[in-house]
């Protein structure tokens, strides 16, 4: 009776597998056109609009491109920044220390109040009219530090106060003090939480680094601005540079969904 | 196994969440190798009491002495050091296991089971791994110390649980629900430990309904209805003989089949 069971099910298992795979290639299969079919047409548009000269992306494409190396430098140094001022920030949004609680909050507000780009600029220009001068790359890495540190103190705030409440409860009946709690229990469980949303900064990160191109740091967008200018080519300039952040982009979002499978292996 | 000097000691416990008077003056005293299991249908306090104890809730009034450490309900002043410091020793004398387990997810079992030893203790690594791996033996899963606890089951965690408080060697172990949060058939596993732990002369306070165990392991039965306690005594007198209305009403209406079945075996014993 199992054996005749086993014989009847065998073929619509099999045929329901190969229906999945089916679906799944079709599915790929237009996706894949969908892509294709927009970036010919979109090339296809730049190319009849004359925007597209193969002599200048040969001449001046390796200028442009010595810029990644600067771009990604800024960002790697400005996320690490960002992510400690973000760690002391949410403490201070938790904390019931009404000072530095005051502290904390007033950052967050006056940095995600105010536009990155005025930041950059005060940061560049108006501190050394206060005695403090500081050369372009440690001024830009300041401003996305501060500006991203904000936004991610509210991310942070949100894991911390995203772990159970029992966990710090096992860890009081245990006898160990908050500081120990925090550092222990709390911060490695909302650092998994907030992972995902750090990365998806650190891609928009990629993309606001171009700002500080406006005070002459020779990042991707100051070349692409400064040999599309000065060779009348500025819309085909700006195109490369555009296609060089969303290829770091997608570079960086493929490690990002790597990393956040790795992470989630070991809790699950 | 006899009864040795009061181990846990409250005086005069209330506690009001908001203007809610949810214990009105309960005192517990528990001897050293007593279990004493604390019943009462839900709302009754007695969650609230156990957590009073270790003070995972300040008491609005009262005092605690578990082992040589006292402290007094001070929630004027919750937020102190002082008085944090004070706590942090007393919960040093309880070990507390919850009814959804609370382990740690990103450490491993044996992780779980030193963090606290040797971080808080100032215990040696390898002598809190030894000590560790005794308790682990103890319920019997010892061959789990380096997975995460997202790999147990319920039962396993709840074993787990069970050795993290272990490790710290407390006077008292404290037990929250231990087996709601079980998928029936792991019920005995934990209930099982327990029941060992309670033989061998450990000092423990149960809250639950598993009337098997109360049958098994306990020395004492405090029944709590409205905030106090209406009743007390050993199991076979408070579960067949209750004196009080209260405590007839609670049996009659609140237990399932299972758990009547269990009294009235008692009963006929």
């Amino acid at each position: 009776m199992a054996v005749a069971q086993a014989a009847v099910q065998a073929p619509i298992v099999d045929a329901i597998a190969q229906a999945q795979r089916a679906a799944r290639r079709d599915f790929m299969l237009k996706f894949s056109l969908t892509w294709a079919v927009i970036i010919a047409a979109l090339g296809l548009v730049i190319y009849a609009t004359g925007n597209a000269d193969p002599a200048f992306t040969l001449e001046w494409g390796p200028f442009i491109l010595a810029g990644i190396g600067l771009t990604i430098f800024i960002c790697v140094t400005s996320i690490t920044g960002a992510t400690i001022l973000a760690v002391l920030g949410a403490l201070g949004r938790l904390s019931v220390n009404p000072f530095l609680n005051g502290l904390a909050s007033l950052y967050v507000s006056l940095v995600r109040g105010t536009p990155l780009i005025v930041q950059i600029y005060f940061i560049f220009y108006a501190l050394p009219l206060m005695g403090v001068v500081l050369d372009p790359i440690p001024a830009g890495i300041i401003a996305l530090s501060f500006n991203y540190g904000a936004y991610m103190t509210e991310i942070f705030r949100a894991g911390i106060q995203a772990v159970p409440r029992g966990q710090r409860e096992a860890a009081q009946a245990l006898g160990m003090p908050e500081g120990l709690i925090m550092r222990r229990i709390v911060l490695p469980q909302a650092t998994r939480i907030v992972v995902p949303a750090i990365g998806n900064d650190f891609v928009a990160m990629i993309k606001d680094s171009s700002l500080v191109s406006v005070v002459g740091l020779q990042e991707l967008l100051w070349r692409a601005n400064t040999v599309g200018r000065s060779n009348q080519q500025i819309i085909q300039a700006l195109l490369i540079a555009a296609l060089v952040y969303w290829a770091l982009t997608i570079v960086f979002s493929y490690f990002q969904a790597r990393l956040e499978k790795r992470l989630a292996k070991g809790d699950r | 196994m006899e009864l040795g000097e009061i181990v846990v000691e409250a005086r005069g416990i209330e506690k009001f969440f908001g203007s809610n008077h949810v214990l009105r003056g309960v005192d517990l005293e528990v001897r050293q190798h007593e279990t004493v299991m604390l019943i009462g249908r839900s709302g009754s306090g007695k969650t609230t009491m156990l957590r009073c104890l270790n003070f995972l809730e300040e008491p609005t009034v009262g005092t605690v002495r578990i082992g040589d450490i006292s402290a007094k309900a001070d929630p004027l002043h919750a937020r102190s050091r002082k008085h944090r410091e004070e706590l942090r020793n007393l919960r040093l004398q309880a070990g507390m296991v919850f009814q959804d387990f609370n382990l740690f997810p990103h450490m491993t079992v044996l992780e779980n089971c030193i963090e606290a030893p040797t971080r808080v203790k100032g215990v040696p690594k390898a002598e809190a791994i030894a000590t560790a791996e005794k308790y682990l033996a103890k319920v019997q899963l010892s061959e789990k110390r380096d997975e995460h606890p997202a790999r147990l089951s319920g039962g396993q965690k709840q074993r787990v649980a069970i050795a993290r408080a272990l490790c710290m060697e407390p006077k008292v172990l404290m037990f929250d629900e231990p087996t709601s949060a079980l998928d029936p058939e792991l019920v005995g596993e934990v209930l099982t430990v327990m029941t060992e732990l309670a033989h061998e002369g450990s000092t423990m306070i149960v809250v639950s309904h598993e009337m098997q165990f109360c049958r098994e392991a306990a020395d004492r039965v405090v029944f709590m209805e409205g905030g106090v306690v209406v009743e007390q005594g050993p199991p076979d007198q408070v579960l067949t003989n209750p004196k009080e209305e209260a405590t007839k009403h609670f049996l009659r209406r609140f237990l399932t089949p299972d758990q009547h079945a269990v009294i009235e075996a008692m009963a006929e014993a």
